[in-house]
């Protein structure tokens, strides 16, 4: 079977030896233009990107991503539009992967196969649901492998280890680790050394899974995570775009500083 | 294939493997993170409710602390006002804390013990889930960490400060339309941080099934209660009998429903239709919404076409919220319950003329209620009686009451 493009960046850094930087914004924030331009930027260093198609009561987001979600549906963003901006990137970054992360009813309301044809269409990679855990997911999980769409599994501190191990039987190409008890964009409030123990315990039941952390990574905590196979940032992502529209500055040129920074810290 | 209630089963345990109603309402759409929780307490709350320890001791604060049974009255005088049905109220407010809420919150902070746990949190609409709470943690010695909406705090100031005074803490919920519904979502996002010291306690019979179940068979309390008191008024259940209720997330129609669910009592849900003339409500059943996930189930709830969740507009924070319980979408598409709504100025004028003929005065919320009973009293015959659940008490909207009718009587 062919390789996803999901597989293919994690192989890549498997050879360089370093952690794939996985990026996370909302698609529309601010607009869908500054979106666009945003996901064309920070490409150039980060190795996968998330897209978060936003909505309006997320009961697992914090002030940051909540902000961002806000601001995107101010805008009059529809999943039309999201599926747009990954067209329009796709266009010109095409072994880029996408991966879109959202809540579940908008899928509900869309439709299951009609979402997932658009995914196809424009080009999605891999979707994270953060509201449908194992095992209701399975057969959404399904239908998304027979569109090579990489259907995302996640797992946290109080997964039981039966059940670890069964979500990775069950996963596709890559697997999310969440760090600790908290919303997206929480403090880190455990240690990375007790992260990467708990890291360690999970990968070595199957050592060739594309696992990767999130939930709390800054520039200030990535490079004491950097053994993992991949690391997401998000919240501070969606803080530097907030930041930078208080002080009348260019977000797109500002986040892109902000994920070269990232990226330094972990090659 | 038309669904089907089933009989001798307890309404909440007519689920699926996948904690699904009717194959469409309820279910856990949740956060990894909150998959061992939820676990951890479904498990302990089955061990609890076949243990005759635990039942006991329910049974012992109901009487003791709540105040069971809650007194079952002829409304004599707006009975002969109305000139049809007879009207009876089972007055609920007159429980621990003036709300059925206290039976929801009890049960919590008993579970929350077993579990261990030092902390409770809790959301709040009207005040009185959250005011119960704060005072049943105070009791049995727990923290208590109150979310409530920053519009809901201004317009049900008597409950805030009550929660304040019970020691617990509220933390006011400055997002989206700043009531009920970002109240749920904030402190589930608490949860989801501090679900490892911290038990949550849902207010209403929404969110994941296990909170729905725990609620309901908390509130279930006042039916226990009522059936033995309808026997002993009337040496039988009527043969026609009309149970009516509000329904915001639904908690109080469904204790109030739960023990009659076999027999051939009539049930009719009353939503809040909102201001007159106006396209906001809280009236999800009676305005066709679709079905969308909000808060961790499956439930008709007010939404757009793209799944955002819409606005509501009610008079009643109780009531103001854009979801139902999914045991009121099954209890709708198995026609077990009727449900139809009221407006804001309907429930007003029902407030009012409960309060100026009898000895009780209904919330805004119950108002709902009423309001449907005294539409529909003068069409029934004087043998057909109509029960309806004072659930509150009109206390607590003295503000808003006193805005919108120039005056607050008792």
């Amino acid at each position: 079977m062919k390789k996803s493009k999901i597989s293919l960046v994690f192989n890549k850094c498997k050879i360089e030896k370093r952690s794939a930087l996985i990026t996370y914004t909302v698609a529309g924030d601010n607009n869908v233009n500054n979106s666009i331009k945003i996901l064309n930027k920070i490409s150039k260093h980060a190795d996968i990107l998330e897209l978060g198609f936003p909505h309006n009561t997320p009961i697992a987001d914090g002030g940051q991503i909540q902000g961002s979600s806000h601001r995107a549906l101010k805008h009059g963003i529809k999943l039309k539009d999201v599926f747009h901006i990954v067209k329009r990137f796709k266009k010109n970054n095409p072994s880029k992967p996408i991966i879109l992360m959202g809540y579940f009813n908008l899928i509900y309301q869309n439709g299951e196969d009609n979402f997932l044809k658009s995914c196809k269409a424009s080009g999605v990679d891999g979707l994270i649901i953060v509201d449908l855990p194992y095992p209701e997911n399975k057969n959404f999980a399904n239908k998304c492998k027979k569109k090579s769409i990489n259907f995302i599994q996640l797992i946290s501190p109080t997964t039981s280890k039966d059940r670890v191990k069964k979500i990775i039987k069950d996963s596709h190409d890559m697997i999310y680790y969440i760090s600790m008890l908290s919303t997206t964009g929480g403090e880190l409030k455990v240690s990375p050394k007790k992260i990467l123990q708990n890291y360690n315990k999970i990968k070595r039941i199957d050592p060739k899974k594309n696992l990767v952390i999130g939930f709390g990574i800054t520039d200030k905590t990535i490079s004491s995570l950097k053994s993992a196979s991949g690391l997401v940032v998000g919240s501070m992502l969606c803080k530097t775009i907030t930041n930078s529209l208080k002080m009348g500055q260019n977000p797109v040129t500002k986040l892109d500083k902000v994920v070269y920074n990232l990226k330094k810290k972990i090659i | 294939m038309s669904l089907k209630i089933k009989k001798n089963i307890p309404l909440i345990d007519q689920h699926d493997k996948n904690y699904m109603y009717g194959g469409k309402f309820g279910g856990n759409f949740i956060p990894e993170t909150l998959k061992k929780p939820i676990d951890d307490l479904t498990k302990l709350f089955a061990k609890l409710r076949k243990d005759k320890k635990f039942i006991n001791e329910r049974d012992y604060y109901f009487k003791n602390y709540v105040g069971a049974p809650t007194p079952f009255i002829k409304l004599e005088n707006l009975t002969e006002h109305l000139k049809g049905a007879q009207i009876y109220a089972k007055v609920v407010s007159e429980a621990n804390g003036g709300a059925h809420k206290i039976y929801n919150a009890t049960v919590h902070c008993l579970i929350a013990k077993k579990a261990g746990k030092k902390y409770v949190v809790g959301d709040t609409g009207a005040g009185y889930a959250g005011k119960m709470l704060s005072m049943a943690a105070k009791k049995f010695g727990l923290n208590c960490k109150i979310f409530m909406g920053a519009k809901d705090i201004k317009r049900q100031r008597p409950n805030a400060d009550a929660i304040k005074k019970n020691g617990a803490e509220i933390v006011p919920v400055t997002t989206g339309s700043q009531t009920l519904v970002d109240a749920v979502s904030e402190c589930m996002r608490y949860w989801v941080s501090n679900c490892d010291t911290t038990h949550m306690c849902v207010g209403s019979t929404v969110g994941p099934n296990i909170f729905i179940k725990i609620c309901a068979w908390s509130t279930a309390q006042i039916s226990r209660e009522l059936i033995e008191q309808i026997k002993e008024e009337f040496g039988k259940i009527p043969n026609k009998l009309k149970l009516i209720n509000c329904v915001g997330g639904g908690s109080s129609a469904a204790g109030f429903w739960n023990e009659f669910m076999d027999t051939h009592a009539q049930f009719i849900g009353v939503e809040a239709g909102g201001p007159k003339n106006s396209k906001l409500h809280a009236a999800p059943l009676t305005n066709g919404s679709k079905i969308g996930i909000l808060h961790g189930a499956a439930q008709y709830v007010i939404q757009d076409k793209e799944g955002q969740i819409g606005s509501t507009e009610s008079i009643s924070a109780g009531l103001d919220y854009p979801g139902i319980s999914p045991l009121h979408c099954f209890l709708k598409d198995t026609k077990r319950a009727k449900y139809t709504s009221v407006n804001d100025e309907e429930a007003l004028k029902a407030y009012q003329l409960v309060s100026k003929l009898e000895n009780i005065s209904p919330s805004l919320e119950p108002s709902h209620a009423f309001a449907e009973a005294i539409k529909l009293a003068p069409k029934l015959k004087s043998s057909e009686v109509i029960i309806v659940n004072s659930c509150g008490d009109s206390l607590k909207d003295k503000d808003i009451i006193k805005q919108k009718l120039g005056s607050y009587i008792r």
